[in-house]
């Protein structure tokens, strides 16, 4: 199995996660670019990732116009046909835009762009420390979504304090219930808003992201690879 | 009486939107051709409580010099329903 | 239209230049020519007023790879092939008309002088100044700014790492907006901003141009009025999106090797970057003025030469190669158009439509060519006088010092400035490693080259205003004190000048001595100063700002493990200070805005003391002595103290040994050359003999969370964190961003 990392025009986190994917948990990645209409020798036990950034520069809706590129149709059907599919920050927005997730993603509830460490928790249960940096990150969906989402499990990572508890003060956008990632019905699509990439290396002093690459590659990607962990 | 008072805000005429100008190259991918140009700014709507429809006007147009529009970057147009 | 004195003098020339230029032409130069000489020859971009100045700081080092001015940027060898490249650069001016675009077109500009010379940026800082945080005008600027920056430099992709932020009266109507970009480069791999090979084509790529900022480097010269607000044609809108594909497409485009020269367009336009590497080049152009993709119709040749539209560059390319470079911008959807061609004469023609609308030689525009150079008188300026009156024993020491030290903690210039660095992306390109893990500079890892590197920006403005001389001097030390005490060599300087009007001698008494201090400091630390900008005319009608030349310093730390942190790491372990307490209030921050007292000498320093205490803290940091190194600054010892202690919520118990201090001059004074270290007990041994002879005490212990002075029970470190953390946002947390 491989990944694809996606490079659209304002793409500013890609070469993070290129090297998070690939000298942190050692796997094997390969930049992929917006213009381009298919994804050659990607198979559904393979993942791809929309990176963070400012796509079109995030301009009229954040993904609003990075949704229509050419590839990202490539995209839509493999994730239709099962392929694997991750999008943080500004790659969980393009996802939420071309309909493969539910939901928005709406300005912050301060008006202000937000970058700092805060603490999600998964299934797992124990507070991982994970940065954000996002202007538009408050995740908004209609009752009966949220309702569904509930139910299915499908919500994947709540914002927390250090010790674990979903509290309003550690939400950092204001995000319907403390919502910071989600993933579709069928468990193959995986968008957040926090930065996992920017917390697998010991020269920053955090670590805490190889915990979330593990878990969505592993447990609900059932990738075959196992992620090298500190 | 209550007067619902339409607000647009665009950017100045002469300045660079390069919001619009992205959106441009956005719908040209989706091949909507024939689109010249795309500025985009912002319509707000306010509810004033006026004797009549042109004291309503002042105050909005008050509040847009003040507030809404930043006259170093955008103009406004006022129109009162 | 006739063209007479009078209309050079609208321009912004003074009469005599107005004649060196019909000298240089042997004629009356037309309405687009004149233009192009005003900005050409406005400070902004001749430094008439300063290069005098400018050329007695050091300029050479071993490291340093091009020479000051010769390049956009400095350009220093860290080894393994590898360069940084480094620049400050202010946007006072149109920060003041409008702080949004004002602050982001300064961040947009100092990122394009990096990557013009094929270096990726990795990290951004600024240097800020207002107001008083009270007044509504001040926050409506410093959300503005704060809004700008973030805008920018968000979207661009670049983190920004560190820098600085004072609050003082004298930047109420000019406040200052200093942006510093940090690149690396592959030696070998840069470009330089030349024009070279008869017939060479000449391209213009990025944005269409438009009517953005015209003679915005003229205005940017001109004094601060209430009518400036009229002058709204010289804001300018940045695209950090463009720019962000502008950075990729030349950093694509470098490696084919198809490029002569390139060089960005920031003030001045395509009148600047044609003179200026034609002039470099010893050659001239032929540009079709017609050729320039423009955003609006029926532009003038003067409004095509001087347009300040942000995100474009000019490239000089390989005759024959063309269809390369066109097709590496056209995947990156960025207009590219050949505009004109390299000529062998040295004369810049400008035609529209195959009309002469301006032959000018090249050579005559620029700044070590026809540009003129002044020297200015300076006088010392008559506040000193109130200065050298200041009596310290006037000033009684006060009973209750914890009242004092929560006010000091509470003052915008020390308290957290999270409200603002929380709206930078800090982490993007996951190089920054200080998020965690606090140094006194930033420590940013510079992966290809798998270097570390420290950065930092400094200047107290007051300690200047004090005293230029040695303010200039600590503006410097203080740089490099805060990259020796992140376990960095500091590699060399760019400064950020900013002054009030060049024209009164005692605003050029500052300049003068200001850079005299300057200049002895960067010698005595081996820090070449590798460039960087001059603003003059920060004044308004109340009076010229602070003098605040700006020190942006990079440091290099071959093994980033080998970093230093300044946070207490364990309850017990001891606490020294390095360095010598001083019976000194002078310019602190407590005699200014506790005491209110406006006029005081600057602190006391001594330079080779500062620069055998950097050893000594070298020295302690490669042994692996201490766990924490954190120098005294703004607030004093006090405030070094409890700032060592956020990060892991420990706390400290300490004693003033000499009873015959002034208790504020221990606590609050803001004497030099001294640094805060604590010492595992283990290491105590190895630490004293390291330390040998120079001067340090024992302060206490940390402790677990209580803070305790002269065996005063200080309350929690979390109480202390709480004012610390809130005191900015009490004031910004109505003023939600627009």
């Amino acid at each position: 199995m491989k990944f694809g990392v996606v490079v659209f025009p304002g793409s500013n986190c890609d070469r993070d996660m290129y090297d998070a994917l690939k000298y942190d948990l050692k796997q094997e990645v390969v930049m992929l670019w917006h213009k381009d209409k298919e994804l050659p020798g990607f198979t559904t036990d393979d993942c791809i990732v929309l990176p963070g950034g400012f796509s079109y520069g995030d301009y009229l809706r954040c993904g609003a116009i990075a949704r229509f590129s050419p590839l990202m149709q490539a995209v839509i059907d493999f994730a239709n046909k099962g392929g694997k599919v991750l999008g943080v920050c500004n790659g969980f927005q393009i996802l939420c835009e071309s309909g493969l997730l539910p939901g928005a993603l709406l300005r912050n509830a301060n008006q202000q762009f937000v970058c700092k460490n805060v603490f999600i928790k998964g299934e797992e249960g124990k507070a991982l420390k994970i940065p954000v940096a996002h202007g538009e990150g408050r995740y908004y969906a209609d009752k009966a979504t949220l309702r569904q989402l509930e139910s299915d499990n499908q919500i994947i990572y709540r914002y927390c304090d250090a010790d674990g508890n979903i509290t309003d003060a550690a939400n950092p956008n204001g995000a319907t219930d403390n919502i910071a990632g989600i993933c579709n019905a069928n468990r193959n699509v995986f968008g957040m808003m926090p930065h996992p990439e920017r917390a697998c290396s010991e020269v920053l002093g955090n670590t805490d992201g190889r915990r979330v690459f593990k878990t969505l590659l592993i447990k609900n990607l059932q990738l075959t690879a196992e992620p090298v962990l500190a | 009486m209550t007067y619902t008072v339409q607000i647009k805000v665009m950017p100045l005429k002469e300045l660079l939107d390069p919001q619009g100008k992205a959106v441009m190259g956005g719908l040209q991918n989706l091949g909507i051709k024939n689109v010249e140009d795309v500025r985009i700014g912002k319509n707000i709507t306010l509810q004033i409580d006026a004797a009549s429809a042109e004291e309503a006007k002042q105050l909005a147009e008050e509040a847009s010099k003040k507030l809404l529009a930043n006259p170093v970057m955008e103009y406004f147009e006022v129109s009162v329903n | 239209m006739e063209i007479t004195v009078s209309t050079a003098e609208k321009l912004g020339l003074r009469p005599e230049e107005f004649e060196l230029i019909k000298r240089i032409l042997g004629r009356t130069p037309n309405f687009t020519e004149l233009s192009a000489y005003s900005v050409m020859w406005s400070e902004h971009c001749s430094y008439k007023n300063s290069i005098k100045w400018l050329k007695t700081l050091p300029r050479d080092g071993s490291r340093l790879l091009v020479k000051a001015g010769e390049e956009n940027a400095g350009l220093v060898d860290i080894g393994d092939g590898y360069a940084v490249v480094f620049k400050i650069e202010s946007h006072n001016h149109p920060s003041a008309i409008e702080p949004f675009q004002g602050a982001a077109t300064g961040v947009g500009g100092i990122h394009r002088d990096i990557f013009t010379m094929g270096a990726r940026p990795i990290a951004s800082l600024n240097s800020l100044r207002f107001g008083n945080l009270k007044e509504d005008k001040t926050q409506h600027l410093l959300s503005g700014v704060v809004h700008g920056i973030g805008h920018y430099g968000n979207c661009f992709g670049v983190p920004t790492v560190g820098g600085e932020i004072y609050f003082e009266d004298c930047y109420h109507t000019n406040p200052l907006v200093n942006a510093m970009s940090v690149g690396i480069v592959k030696i070998g791999q840069t470009v330089s901003a030349t024009a070279a090979g008869v017939g060479n084509p000449v391209f213009i790529v990025g944005s269409a141009t438009g009517k953005d900022g015209m003679g915005g480097a003229a205005f940017a010269s001109a004094d601060i009025t209430e009518n400036s607000i009229e002058d709204l044609p010289a804001v300018q809108v940045g695209d950090p999106f463009q720019e962000k594909k502008l950075l990729e497409a030349c950093l694509e485009v470098i490696p084919t090797g198809a490029l002569v020269g390139m060089q960005d367009m920031g003030a001045a336009g395509i009148i600047c970057s044609t003179s200026e590497t034609s002039a470099k080049g010893g050659v001239g152009m032929k540009i079709d003025l017609e050729k320039v993709p423009t955003r609006q119709k029926n532009m003038k040749a003067w409004e095509l030469l001087l347009s300040e539209s942000q995100e474009r560059m000019l490239m000089i390319v390989h005759k024959g190669r063309e269809a390369e470079v066109q097709g590496i911008f056209e995947k990156w959807d960025l207009p590219c158009s050949q505009i004109g061609e390299v000529t062998d004469d040295g004369m810049l023609r400008f035609y529209m439509n195959g009309e002469l609308e301006a032959e000018v030689p090249a050579e005559s525009l620029v700044l070590g060519g026809g540009a003129p150079v002044y020297h200015r008188d300076y006088t010392e300026p008559k506040y000193f006088s109130k200065i050298k009156s200041f009596n310290p024993n006037k000033i009684p020491v006060p009973d209750d010092l914890k009242d004092v030290a929560e006010k000091i903690i509470s003052i915008p210039n020390i308290a957290n400035k999270r409200w603002i660095y929380n709206q930078y992306d800090s982490m993007v390109g996951t190089g920054n490693t200080s998020i965690n893990q606090p140094s006194d500079a930033a420590i940013v890892w510079a992966k290809e080259a798998n270097k570390g590197l420290a950065v930092t920006t400094d200047c107290n403005s007051r300690y200047v205003f004090a005293n230029p001389l040695q303010g200039g001097m600590m503006a410097v030390a203080e740089a490099a004190r805060n990259i020796v005490c992140s376990g960095g060599t500091p590699l060399g300087v760019t400064n950020c000048l900013n002054f009030g009007n060049p024209y009164d001698p005692e605003v050029y008494y500052q300049f003068v001595y200001a850079l005299k201090g300057m200049g002895e400091a960067c010698k005595k630390f081996d820090t070449p100063v590798t460039g960087g900008n001059v603003s003059f005319y920060n004044q308004s009608p109340d009076g010229p700002v602070y003098p605040t030349p700006t020190i942006g310093m990079v440091g290099l730390l071959e093994n980033i493990n080998d970093k230093m942190t300044l946070d207490f790491k364990e309850e017990g372990d001891i606490i020294f200070l390095v360095g010598k307490s001083s019976n000194d209030i002078n310019s602190s921050e407590y005699l200014h805005k506790i005491c209110g007292v406006e006029y005081s000498p600057a602190p006391k320093f001594d330079l080779d003391e500062e620069y055998a205490m950097q050893q000594k803290i070298a020295g302690l940091i490669k042994r692996k002595v201490i766990a924490s190194a954190h120098d005294v600054s703004e607030g004093g010892l006090f405030v070094t103290l409890i700032e060592s202690s956020f990060n892991n919520k420990l706390g400290f118990d300490v004693v003033a040994n000499d009873y015959k201090l002034r208790k504020d001059a221990m606590w609050f004074g803001e004497a030099q050359s001294r640094v805060v270290v604590s010492v595992n007990p283990l290491n105590l041994e190895v630490f004293k003999k390291v330390m040998g002879t120079h001067p340090y005490e024992e302060l206490g212990v940390v402790t677990n969370g209580t803070v305790e002075v002269d065996g005063m029970y200080w309350g929690t470190i979390l109480e202390w964190k709480e004012k610390y953390d809130t005191a900015i946002e009490t004031y910004m947390n109505h003023y939600l961003a627009e």
